[in-house]
């Protein structure tokens, strides 16, 4: 009995030939998913899931800011040891606050001493070590890293890819300020030369 | 003055056309694998030289002639060197017998089918020189795999071929043409189709092409019996397996799908037309299917293959006798 089974199985696994020759079959016909890189230019769809240098993402009111923690959360998850965080530290209080704080001491009060922010001073990211595995980005709790969409990233030095995190985000937070500017400087003559077209015309009728 | 037999003179014409015809093939079929291959991964395959890399297999014979002819040390150098060309030139003599058109064969004669499969087995030959003579153990290796591919295969192959020879009774390949009409239904194939897909599957086993590709595997054998040579050496057997798989696609299209026969305008045209529908399912089905083990490729053949073809040659034989 088994033999037949055996047989029979066999003949009817034969199915999964077909199966394969549809799916080439269909790739085949299907439109090429290559760009042909230096006469095209990589559109913004074809860069989904695209894996970049890392970059921080700036606070939604202030862009110039990281939405970054400074939790260490992706410096401990890292396994190349890419990433260098370094923590604000508390600002030093000024001489009349330390008089202030200590008046407060000798009068038996709780003294509140002024708080660390919960910011990085410093997020340095070497790209030459990263194998953008994207254990940082899942594990950071505030959202604050993305893959960048650069496909384009040359240097000529080694040195030129250990990057300025927070510098980069200040850059690229000034960079769309002044394009919204330069929109908005093309769009205000449009909007004047409308305005007048229809004042020309409500004097004509 | 004596004559020239003119038998001669259309031999030698023959001879020449159909060499042109190789090499013309060797180029549109490389062209055609590498196209196919990038389609199927939905990437464009050649695409610099030329138009839609149109020029791309003239560079690459280009490279291939230009390239230096090594020797490898303490290997028999006659062999070696014989190989290449003994997988090359009985191809020229394997086309002599296909019916291309109604007049275009180039010599008629009543055992073309048997001349076909005789010398179809010098591939055997020199494969087998070429790993022994290439002083390399991944050579012999590939070249002691093909012998066993190609013993193996070849006997289903002729099992098939003959259950055809039997219902027409005639080895001669235009009389197998003749034999058939020129719509799909009054196709051989539609008489004998397990003959048709035994004979298909053999030819892929026969000609080393994927998944049969055992003899030359590089994952395994880093380029099998033809790891030792470079430029032309190489380009022959490169050449010569493109020119098996065209003399094995065109007796099957004779055999099995009609020839040069068409529901309107009977010429090459059909015939070509039919042959390279079926170079393309092959290179289909290499670019679909991974590399069988060396194991499973002989069990598909002598636990299936060959009792399906000896099976459907005895129920032909029947089926004739009634």
């Amino acid at each position: 009995m088994s033999v037949i089974k055996k047989i029979w199985d066999d003949v009817t696994s034969l199915w999964s030939l077909i199966v394969g020759l549809k799916v080439t079959g269909r790739n085949f016909i299907d439109k090429n998913v290559t760009l042909h890189y230096p006469r095209e230019t990589v559109t913004f769809e074809q860069l989904e899931g695209f894996r970049g240098p890392l970059e921080l993402i700036g606070k939604p009111k202030d862009p110039g800011k990281p939405k970054c923690i400074a939790c260490m959360m992706c410096v401990t998850a890292c396994p190349s040891k890419c990433i260098t965080v370094l923590k604000a530290k508390a600002p030093k209080p000024t001489e009349a606050e330390l008089q202030a704080m200590k008046e407060a001491e000798e009068r038996g009060e709780k003294v509140k001493k002024p708080k660390a922010p919960k910011e990085p001073a410093k997020f340095l990211y070497d790209f030459s070590l990263c194998s953008l595995c994207g254990s940082c980005v899942e594990n950071c709790p505030a959202n604050a890293l993305r893959y960048s969409s650069n496909v384009y990233l040359t240097v000529t030095d080694r040195k030129e890819l250990k990057m300025d995190l927070l510098a980069r985000l200040g850059a690229q937070a000034e960079a769309s300020i002044a394009e919204k500017r330069a929109e908005k400087a093309a769009e205000s003559p449009k909007n004047i030369e409308a305005e007048t077209t229809e004042k020309e015309a409500g004097t004509e009728s | 003055m004596s004559q020239i037999p003119v038998e001669l003179v259309k031999l030698l014409i023959a001879l020449v056309a159909i060499a042109a015809f190789v090499g013309l093939n060797g180029l549109v079929l490389v062209y055609l694998e590498r196209k196919v291959a990038g389609f199927v991964q939905r990437r464009p395959g050649p695409y610099e030289v030329g138009p839609q890399g149109l020029l791309q297999p003239l560079a690459d014979a280009v490279k291939l002639i230009g390239k230096q002819l090594f020797t490898p040390s303490g290997s028999d150098k006659l062999l070696f060197w014989m190989a290449p060309i003994l997988s090359f030139m009985p191809v020229l003599l394997l086309f002599l017998p296909i019916p291309f058109g109604p007049v275009a064969t180039g010599m008629e004669m009543d055992l073309g089918l048997l001349l076909i499969l005789a010398f179809a087995g010098l591939n055997v030959l020199a494969i087998c020189l070429a790993g022994w003579g290439s002083n390399n153990k991944w050579g012999i290796l590939g070249a002691a795999r093909a012998v066993a591919q190609s013993v193996a295969y070849e006997i289903p192959l002729l099992l098939s071929v003959l259950a055809i020879a039997f219902m027409t009774g005639s080895l001669n390949l235009t009389t197998v043409v003749e034999g058939q009409g020129g719509w799909p239904w009054q196709w051989n194939v539609f008489l004998q189709p397990l003959a048709f897909i035994i004979y298909f599957i053999s030819a892929l086993g026969e000609t080393n092409r994927a998944p049969f590709d055992l003899p030359e595997a590089e994952s395994e054998l880093t380029a099998g019996f033809h790891t030792e040579y470079s430029g032309m050496g190489f380009g022959m057997f490169f050449l010569a397996e493109y020119a098996n798989m065209i003399v094995v696609c065109s007796v099957a299209a004779a055999l099995f799908l009609g020839g040069w026969q068409g529901p309107f305008f009977d010429g090459a045209w059909w015939f070509l037309a039919k042959v390279y529908t079926l170079l393309l399912v092959m290179i289909w089905l290499r670019w679909t299917y991974p590399r069988v083990r060396f194991d499973q490729l002989l069990n598909i053949n002598w636990k299936w293959l060959m009792p399906l073809a000896l099976l459907n040659l005895f129920i032909t034989a029947f089926v004739m006798k009634l």
